[in-house]
């Protein structure tokens, strides 16, 4: 097997083209290969062209929670006086993605273009790329491609002579999930820790330095260049009315083939599990996927026929996530794997709210006695309890963050949690 | 309001009571003028930051899918508010559940409790029962500043210690420390929490996670009394409340108002109040016996005192006066050196270096370490750096405790001398007659503060002995000389002061209420009424 590995239900057009080349980390054959044409044409286009272009080509936001960005765009103020800042969130920290670091790692330029353009179109002057502290290797390719284009005149002031100026700073966060948060963002650029705010203020109306701020995803800036490119139509070829256009997957565990892969909306999950990804090592049947990183609800075998869209993985149940599947083979332990889940939003809780900061260790304790053999029928009450008083209740969606994947996992893998206590104790229980 | 602006109010409905408030108040404050208190952690009036964090605040409003954090919501037309439904009952209920999760319930032993947050929205929701059997998490105790200790396990993490600090004291000395489960208080690495107003973050702290540490293991809440009173530390009389055990003042803590100190006090005062307790005191009347001093009872020593004076006759003379006494004090006093035809009346303030908190521009710990000063000044008292070592042969008083350092023969040539004090110092025994008079702490009365602001503060502790309160004690002396009734109550007292010295006229003793009121109508004029 050969990389980059292509398969043939990948759509290698927009984000992954240059993964694996090394030649198109250099501004030169990034020009060569047509870069930097679409900022010229950004900046020939008006901000709101822009901004409706992307709203038509009906772009979502890749970082998770799959808001449009056009509309996002649109919430900017205008012409209100205030430096406007776009964030561009490089804090990939959620379990099981790892596609916007590919992006950063092979594709430094198609990043800046896409912030470019982004910044353009929301009158900001000034973007900020958090990226994450452990990113140190790709932050390098990153700071070398802004240097480079700094001194080509495409980032900076009077961008290719135009009258249009606009600055590129790097920011490298030190390590924390919740500075992927947009708000925990940036009170982490702004110098604090990075504890989310509660809303309002909204970022478009108070945001980085108190000023309008847009945040968004490396892969939906990344996604932006193309769109101006080749316009709203072309990206629509790709994927559903709701869902449209390629999405990066970051496919791992059980998988023969882990690994990421461009491919259109709307392919079945299952398809990529066992046909891009060539299904289990062992042969043996997937137990349970979490679809879209460890955020997000568990998928039992029978779920996996779902179409890989938006609104397909709600029907499920699940979400869509930043797609970052994590494929769990027959002999996966549910509990462990769910104990694991737990422990890492318990270690990544800010410990603002007291349902995140106490729910999440204490749900920690409880798989963990459940795990040793320990637990109580009347445990499993206890925790979807839990899951009640610890979703919708707090500033920011990491306390659901748990909860959807353990809600799920005890909706759906009860047995396996019942297994764990021994008859005994059950009868006490 | 007050200046005549108009102000758009909205008007919202909380627990089917309407109320109006002005724009852009927050919800939870819009409950309190109906008699709703919401429970809260985070929220504390008087931090400008609401994080929203410890969503014990959570209500529930008509139309929205999410329950709402009301100090951070602001109240609008037509919301309809339910602070007690039952989604609004259930997450409050967890969160209680939640804090509880780790907190080691070590109440008989934690000087919070009776006095607890935790405790009383534990009882309010009913939380009386965890279905936590895992282990606790143990986090252990810290120093956090030379005299205030960290209790870790009992800390809720509601930050406003932090807050306090940061945006009210401007001092970013605390931080929250850690992430998460494991997250705790404590100063920046480097930095050492050393600021003159930091006691108040014991007062914020909701539970017993901050303690002063000469007042921890030291009294539980319900074997205290508290007083209101005003803090004669300084010039700006913080208004305050003591607590007391056994006619001893065990704490202080700084009481709302926001003309003089907001929510706030500083640590001197907290402390020097405590220090009131100390020393030995003047228990009884002494009356001079040939060489010695005579102990004696109250009638004999104010009968003598005033044969004394009429005997030394309407002699001029001087007077040294504590700005420590109250205005009633005052009053009768210059009734007395009026009597006397004393005019010349000096006082000295000790000053010390002074402190401010940025955000409360009023509250200051000022040079003048003395809470009436200003009431001397415009009694007409005159203020002196040292004291006059040689004393004439004419009669002498001295009312309070300025004589520590005075020299050895103080007023040992006067022909009469007459020391009001609540302690004995050396040169007091150079006095014809000692009369024990009473601390604030131990009566009633009022003091005047910076600018002019008349105060109350009332009666925490029984007085040693049988010292009495001077403006008593001068009354009778008034009365055996047959210019004035007795008079026994503060009331008269204060009444007394508003007949005789113009700068009162207006007040009473109910109309200044607790929270005081400014001299003649208004700080503006009180500057033209003292000379500077």
């Amino acid at each position: 097997m050969s990389f980059p590995y292509v398969h043939e239900l990948e759509t290698r057009t927009l984000l992954s083209e240059y993964q694996g080349k090394k030649d198109a980390r250099t501004l030169k054959s990034w020009r060569d290969e047509g870069g930097y044409q679409r900022v010229r044409k950004a900046i020939d286009m008006s901000p709101d062209t822009i901004t409706d272009v992307v709203k038509e080509s009906g772009l979502r936001g890749r970082g998770g929670a799959g808001f449009p960005t056009g509309l996002k765009w649109s919430f900017m103020p205008k012409e209100d006086g205030k430096p406007h800042y776009l964030c561009c969130n490089a804090d990939e920290s959620e379990p099981g993605a790892f596609k916007d670091r590919e992006i950063i790692r092979w594709t430094p330029h198609l990043l800046i273009e896409g912030c470019l353009i982004g910044a353009r179109a929301i009158g900001a002057e000034h973007v900020y790329i958090y990226v994450r502290g452990e990113f140190f290797e790709d932050t390098q390719h990153l700071n070398k491609a802004v240097v480079e284009a700094y001194e080509a005149g495409f980032v900076g002031s009077n961008i290719m002579g135009s009258t249009w100026s606009c600055d590129i700073t790097i920011h490298t966060g030190a390590g924390a999930y919740i500075a992927g948060e947009e708000t925990g963002l940036m009170n982490s650029l702004m110098g604090n820790r990075a504890e989310p705010w509660a809303k309002p203020p909204f970022p478009a109306q108070a945001g980085a330095f108190g000023m309008p701020t847009t945040v968004n995803n490396v892969e939906t800036l990344s996604t932006v260049p193309g769109i101006i490119e080749h316009g709203s139509e072309w990206y629509r070829q790709w994927g559903s009315e709701k869902s449209p256009g390629t999405k990066l997957w970051s496919c791992s565990g059980h998988l023969v083939r882990p690994g990421n892969y461009e491919i259109a909306l709307g392919v079945p999950l299952r398809d990529i599990i066992f046909d891009v990804c060539g299904g289990t090592p062992s042969g043996k049947p997937v137990k349970a996927v979490i679809p879209g990183g460890s955020s997000t609800a568990f998928l039992s075998a029978a779920e996996l026929d779902c179409a890989t869209t938006y609104e397909g993985m709600q029907e499920v149940g699940s979400s869509l996530g930043t797609a970052s599947p994590i494929v769990m083979d027959e002999d996966t332990d549910i509990v462990r794997a769910m104990r694991r889940i737990a422990q890492f939003y318990a270690h990544e809780s800010c410990g603002q709210c007291v349902q995140c900061r106490e729910g999440t260790s204490w749900i920690v304790r409880i798989l963990q006695k459940i795990e040793s053999g320990d637990g109580r029928l009347r445990d499993i009450d206890t925790l979807y309890d839990l899951c009640e008083q610890m979703t919708g209740r707090t500033i920011c969606v990491l306390a659901d963050s748990v909860v959807f994947p353990l809600k799920s996992s005890l909706d759906k893998f009860r047995a396996e949690y019942e297994a764990k206590m021994t008859s005994d104790k059950v009868a006490v229980g | 309001m007050s200046n005549g602006e108009h102000q758009n109010t909205v008007t919202l409905t909380v627990d089917g009571v309407d109320v109006t408030v002005p724009e852009g108040t927050r919800v939870i404050e819009a409950a309190e003028r109906v008699g709703v208190v919401v429970p809260r952690y985070c929220y504390h009036p008087g931090i400008p930051t609401r994080p929203a964090q410890c969503r014990m605040c959570l209500v529930e409003v008509e139309g929205r899918p999410k329950l709402e954090p009301s100090c951070t919501l602001q109240a609008e037309d037509g919301m309809v508010v339910l602070t007690a439904s039952k989604t609004a009952e259930d997450a409050r209920q967890a969160v209680i559940e939640f804090l509880l999760v780790n907190h080691p319930l070590d109440c008989p032993i934690c000087d919070a409790a009776g006095q607890c947050m935790l405790q009383d929205f534990a009882y309010v929701t009913n939380q009386l029962e965890s279905r936590m059997d895992e282990p606790k998490q143990i986090m252990g105790r810290d120093r956090i500043s030379d005299d205030i200790l960290y209790f870790a396990d009992r800390c809720i993490i509601c930050t406003r210690c932090v807050r306090f600090m940061r945006d009210v004291a401007h001092d970013d000395a605390l931080i929250v420390a850690e992430r998460g489960h494991k997250s705790y208080i404590d100063t920046f690495p480097g930095r050492e929490l050393n600021n003159p107003f930091q006691g108040n973050i014991v007062d914020v702290c909701p539970v017993g996670a901050l303690v002063h540490e000469d007042f921890v293991f030291k009294a539980r809440a319900w074997d205290m009394d508290a007083t209101a009173s005003v803090c004669p530390g300084c010039s700006t009389g913080c208004n305050v409340t003591i607590d007391t055990k056994e006619n001893q003042i065990v704490r202080m803590k700084p009481r709302h108002n926001s003309k003089v100190n907001s929510y706030w006090m500083c640590d001197y005062g907290r402390k020097h109040l405590v220090m009131t307790n100390r020393g030995v005191r003047a228990e009884v009347p002494m009356i001079r016996d040939g060489d010695k001093l005579r102990a004696t009872d109250w009638e004999t020593a104010i009968s003598w005192v005033a044969r004394q004076m009429e005997i030394v006759g309407h002699e001029t003379g001087s007077a040294v006066i504590s700005p420590q006494m109250s205005n009633e004090d005052l009053s009768l006093l210059w009734s007395l050196l009026n009597w006397l035809q004393i005019e010349k009346v000096e006082f000295q303030v000790s000053s010390g270096e002074t402190a401010s908190l940025p955000s409360v521009p009023k509250l200051k710990l000022r040079a003048d370490r003395a809470p009436n000063a200003f009431g001397l000044e415009l009694f007409g008292a005159e203020r002196v750096q040292h004291l006059s070592s040689e004393t004439p042969e004419s009669p002498l008083v001295v009312m309070g405790d300025l004589l520590q350092d005075a020299p050895e023969k103080f007023g040992m040539g006067a022909s009469f001398f007459l020391y009001l004090g609540t302690r004995l110092p050396e040169a007091a025994r150079n006095a014809h007659a000692i009369l024990p008079v009473v601390t604030f702490a131990e009566m009633d009365g009022t003091f005047t503060n910076f600018e002019g602001r008349v105060q109350r503060f009332h009666q925490a502790l029984n007085p040693p002995g049988i010292a009495r309160p001077g403006w008593m004690v001068l009354s009778r002396i008034l009365a055996e000389l047959g210019t004035g009734d007795v008079i026994s109550d503060v009331r008269s007292a204060f009444d007394h002061l508003v007949k005789n010295e113009q700068a009162f006229e207006g007040l009473s003793w109910d109309g200044i209420g607790l929270k005081g009121a400014p001299v003649r109508g208004g700080h503006e004029e009180v500057k033209n009424l003292v000379p500077s």
